[in-house]
């Protein structure tokens, strides 16, 4: 698209590729998260002193903050993201749960707003039925978030939860939902302009994952196959773009779901890129990032829904420098690090061979990305690529990935999100 | 006397016990994070708090000693 790039580091980061690849970059700080990615006044004197037009949040860190997009946008930016005040409106999960429900989108059963204490926590939890999930208002990533399977669970659950998103989000409310234990996790791509053109660009299946974040996901979902009938997919296609105009959203976003008791339960909005875009944009030749720029830029979507088809299947593995079997972090000196090429393989990563892994960020070191004609051809793809796969240094989930590979429940396309926990060992 | 030293690279997220405090084997004295993750560090017999070796968000390397309880 011809434009120029400007990288934001912070010192623990600083001889990452990204940092030599973008053609400007600037010191943002050091390797705490506060101090740096998190830190907005630092963004955007780099964004002001290396003339930067516009500013792109990412994933993480900042990408879903409002206040960061109106101070972006009040400085005369252009924020690369939903409107400053979709966001707000969507950032108390609690509340988003009613908007959308008001909407008309089905929702998880649970408290109609965050609850006062615990003894509140206590009597909605009976009205709703053990097991209940207790969730940040103000949480994502799977941060804040803790299971409850009684009374006595839920006391420490809710506890536990509140501190978490005190000193995780500045914010202490916690609400309640219904805990389904094997739901599947299918979400849906929305692209929106700011002319108020709304389309999805399919569903994918992310219900593999360990502590509520994701580690494999696909397009399609096995539970639709290649080719459904419109009749079994369009309630969930409906009630994504539903639940996105209810926020008046723009931009790229993902409407997320569970699925469980043969039923679509919206879960919340994603309000930025997800990190599994690659298999939508693999499968349905839609370059979501180049679509993120237009529509940042004030330009009309000019694709239209039946424009949107699907071709093949992709699957993603989330590369996480964490040992296999404990999912404990493995941060460390990638003494060698050779990811696969070849046809059908994307691989989109953040670091090369000699680089530290910090403790400081999320373990992920990249993704590899298959597609291929098939669910089937993908797998064997997949499984060769994640075979030659070099890495000394720091341990790694690619023997994780292997494993899950060759389950008979993944190949059979049975998924759920308690997948990884009834995975056996080796 | 047992030293307790951090099991993973990290940075210190809470500590949860205080100087003379008497602890339980099992009992969480510090919790770590690292890579988005808490990891609470355990004490690994019972006795008293001696030493507390770290401060809140601290950053601290495998082996270091945290807390020394006696």
């Amino acid at each position: 698209m011809g434009l120029a790039t400007v990288a934001v580091f912070s010192d623990a980061d600083q001889r990452l590729p990204f940092v030599r690849e973008a053609d400007q970059s600037v010191r943002i700080g050091p390797a705490p998260a506060k101090d740096s990615y998190l830190n907005q006044s630092a963004i955007l004197d780099a964004a002001q002193s290396s003339g930067a037009e516009a500013i792109h949040p990412g994933y993480g860190f900042l990408s879903e903050s409002a206040e960061f997009a109106r101070r972006c946008t009040d400085a005369g930016f252009c924020f690369i993201g939903p409107p400053p005040e979709a966001l707000a409106k969507m950032k108390d999960k609690s509340q988003a749960r009613q908007i959308v429900r008001d909407a008309g989108v089905p929702i998880i059963p649970g408290t109609a707003g965050v609850v006062a204490d615990s003894t509140e926590a206590a009597r909605s939890a009976r009205e709703i039925g053990f097991p209940v999930l207790c969730k940040a208002a103000a949480g994502g990533g799977g941060i804040g978030m803790a299971v409850a399977k009684d009374p006595v669970e839920l006391e420490k659950a809710f506890r536990q939860c509140s501190d978490r998103a005190r000193s995780a989000f500045g914010r202490s409310g916690v609400y309640l939902e219904r805990y389904f234990p094997s739901p599947r996790h299918i979400e849906v791509q929305i692209l929106a302009d700011a002319h108020g053109h709304y389309l999805h660009c399919l569903e994918r299946e992310c219900s593999i994952q360990r502590r509520h974040q994701k580690v494999v996901e696909e397009a399609p979902s096995p539970l639709f196959g290649p080719d459904p009938p419109p009749d079994r997919v369009r309630p969930l296609f409906d009630a994504a773009l539903k639940a996105a105009r209810a926020f008046d959203y723009a931009n790229a976003g993902t409407v997320e779901f569970l699925y469980a008791d043969d039923a679509f339960h919206f879960i919340e909005i994603n309000a930025r890129l997800q990190v599994e875009h690659p298999i939508t944009e693999l499968t349905t030749g839609v370059d979501l990032i180049g679509w993120q720029l237009r529509i940042a830029s004030g330009q009309p979507l000019t694709l239209a829904q039946e424009e949107i088809r699907r071709t093949g299947a992709a699957i993603e593995f989330r590369i996480y420098a964490e040992d296999p079997v404990k999912f404990f972090p493995s941060p460390g000196v990638l003494k060698v690090f050779r990811p696969p090429r070849g046809e059908g393989i994307r691989w989109d990563g953040g670091y090369e061979e000699g680089n530290e892994v910090t403790p400081y960020y999320d373990p992920m070191l990249g993704k590899l990305i298959v597609f291929a004609s098939t669910r089937s051809q993908a797998i064997s793809a997949a499984i060769s690529a994640l075979q030659s796969f070099e890495v000394e240094g720091v341990k790694t989930n690619i023997p994780l990935h292997l494993r899950i590979l060759r389950s008979p429940p993944f190949l059979a396309g049975q998924l759920d999100t308690s997948f990884l926990s009834t995975l056996g060992p080796t | 006397m047992a030293d307790v030293p951090a099991h993973i690279t990290g940075t210190v997220w809470k500590i949860e016990v205080a100087l003379g405090q008497a602890v339980s084997p099992g009992e969480t004295l510090v919790i770590l994070e690292s890579m988005k993750m808490e990891m609470p560090v355990e004490a690994p017999e019972g006795g008293v708090v001696k030493e507390i070796r770290c401060k809140e968000s601290q950053p601290v390397k495998e082996g270091d000693v945290l807390v020394v309880i006696g």
